[in-house]
């Protein structure tokens, strides 16, 4: 007999009232979380689905971060008597930005996103990614500004010195050893980014924890499907610690060149 | 080349430079010495604009130097740093040659065979390809100065280009200076090397108070020091 007849059987007899031995009841619950109707394929989409959501929110969050940074950082830099005022407008305007983003929580965000900004769209899962995106790009901002205040400002005064100007120095000098110490902060953001892709679940986005909540709803089981994702999650926060841990050894072997 | 009217430096409220003025001639080797914090490293900084000054005016050939046109006059104007400053992230040649070229004033192909020219004068050509941290401080100082060499300065700003190094490593980066002021090098050095003032300047300036308080040629300099401060100064470091 193969699982799929076991399943009928058994789940027949749990209808008509019968209370099951206990592993013929976890197996009752498994198998219909993951294995009936192929709903393992739901939590594959969705896993899909939240891969595309980090990636885009972090290279929205990255783009964004990186323009922030370096205007705050430029905006910090000018000489006193000489202050741009349309820099420090603008300059104004990020710091609104960042101070709003980190002062409200996520969750917040993403419904102000989805029913009140973007009430009238139906694709949650793109205003889900953009909002984590816009959300992320200000953490991101801290964690490029910081590095690129981490420079020696000796650095800077050797590119001016020589006649290079204030953006090729940057360009130059400043960026790529900013780099090395971005890199690694940069990889954490990506994995708490992984994880609060779960938050766009409440405005319907369809990722992973949505998916997990479908089967759950058609089964009234909430064990299985939950613990599936945690273990998702945590497989998929592994690998990518991995691989960072991997790439800050390398970077730190340059370090040693 | 250079003048220097009544320069003025505060930081905050404490004033640094309160009237600095001075002339620096084509070929000079200046010396700036003073207690610390009298503002020689100040007044250096503030000839390229590093520091900016809060009254007075720079000119350089002629013209004043103002922030419009202060990265043309740097190329002009090279400058040595206490710290050294290279570029870790850079080989020594790319640190050498990343400015003439950025600048179109070398192709890549000019400025590599430049570099290593001038490398290869300071003994360190087997160094082009290597980083900076791999080098001993005398030899990045050294590096510092032929990278600022490499875009043809018409003077050289020197700020306590060895009070960083180890004392035996002080003697080859002295040596490299003193080769260039016989060569017709303008320099500006600050220094705590008297023996060097002594030996390579032409002038000695004593800087004490925010003021150019003396400005003799060494011998004079050293042999008849008037001023009170100065002979003070004097008693402590030699």
């Amino acid at each position: 007999m193969n699982l799929a007849q076991q399943f009928e059987t058994l789940s027949e007899l749990a209808r008509s009232g019968q209370v099951l031995p206990f592993w013929q009841d976890i197996f009752v619950k498994f198998y219909q979380a993951f294995l009936y109707e192929d709903r393992w394929l739901q939590y594959i989409e969705g896993v899909g689905t939240t891969l595309l959501v980090t990636a885009m929110a972090l290279a929205i969050g990255v783009v964004l971060g990186s323009v922030v940074a370096l205007v705050r950082v430029g905006h910090d830099q000018q000489k006193p008597h000489h202050r741009n005022p349309l820099l420090g407008l603008v300059n104004g305007v990020l710091e609104v930005y960042v101070t709003v983003i980190r002062g409200t929580p996520m969750m917040v965000q993403l419904l102000i996103m989805s029913m009140v900004i973007f009430a009238s769209s139906r694709d949650y899962t793109m205003v889900g990614a953009l909002t984590l995106g816009i959300n992320s790009g200000a953490y991101v901002s801290e964690i490029i500004r910081g590095g690129l205040m981490a420079v020696d400002p000796g650095q800077m005064e050797a590119g001016r010195s020589l006649g290079l100007n204030y953006i090729t120095t940057m360009l130059l000098i400043i960026i790529p050893q900013a780099i090395r110490s971005i890199l690694p902060s940069l990889g954490n953001e990506f994995i708490i980014l992984l994880k609060d892709t779960s938050l766009i679940t409440v405005i319907g986005g369809k990722e992973l924890l949505y998916a997990a909540q479908g089967v759950m709803n058609r089964t009234y089981e909430a064990m299985f499907p939950l613990l599936g994702t945690a273990a998702i999650y945590l497989v998929l926060v592994m690998i990518f610690s991995w691989l960072l841990g991997k790439l800050e050894r390398r970077l730190a072997q340059s370090d040693r060149r | 080349m250079i003048v220097v009217k009544g320069l003025q430096k505060q930081f905050g409220a404490l004033p640094v430079l309160r009237g600095v003025d001075l002339e620096i001639q084509k070929g000079d080797c200046v010396v700036l010495v003073g207690p610390s914090g009298c503002g020689k490293s100040t007044f250096l900084r503030c000839l390229n604009r590093l520091e900016e000054p809060d009254g007075g005016q720079v000119f350089f050939n002629g013209e004043e130097v103002t922030d419009k046109d202060i990265d043309r006059v740097r190329q002009k104007m090279g400058m040595v740093f206490q710290h050294f400053n290279l570029f870790p992230h850079l080989t020594v040649k790319r640190n050498i040659t990343l400015a003439p070229v950025r600048l179109g004033l070398l192709t890549q192909e000019q400025a590599d065979a430049k570099a290593m020219e001038l490398l290869q004068r300071i003994g360190l050509a087997d160094k082009a390809d290597v980083y900076p941290n791999m080098l001993s401080g005398g030899q990045k100082q050294r590096i510092a100065i032929v990278r600022a060499l490499a875009m043809d300065p018409e003077v050289l700003l020197f700020d306590e280009p060895t009070s960083a190094l180890d004392p035996e490593m002080v003697g080859e980066v002295l040596e490299l200076m003193r080769e260039l002021a016989r060569g017709g090098m303008t320099m500006v050095c600050v220094t705590h090397e008297m023996g060097f003032a002594r030996e390579v300047a032409n002038r000695i300036i004593f800087i004490d108070e925010g003021v150019v308080k003396v400005d003799k040629p060494p011998k004079e300099f050293f042999a008849n020091p008037e001023n009170e401060r100065l002979k003070a100064f004097l008693s402590k470091v030699l």
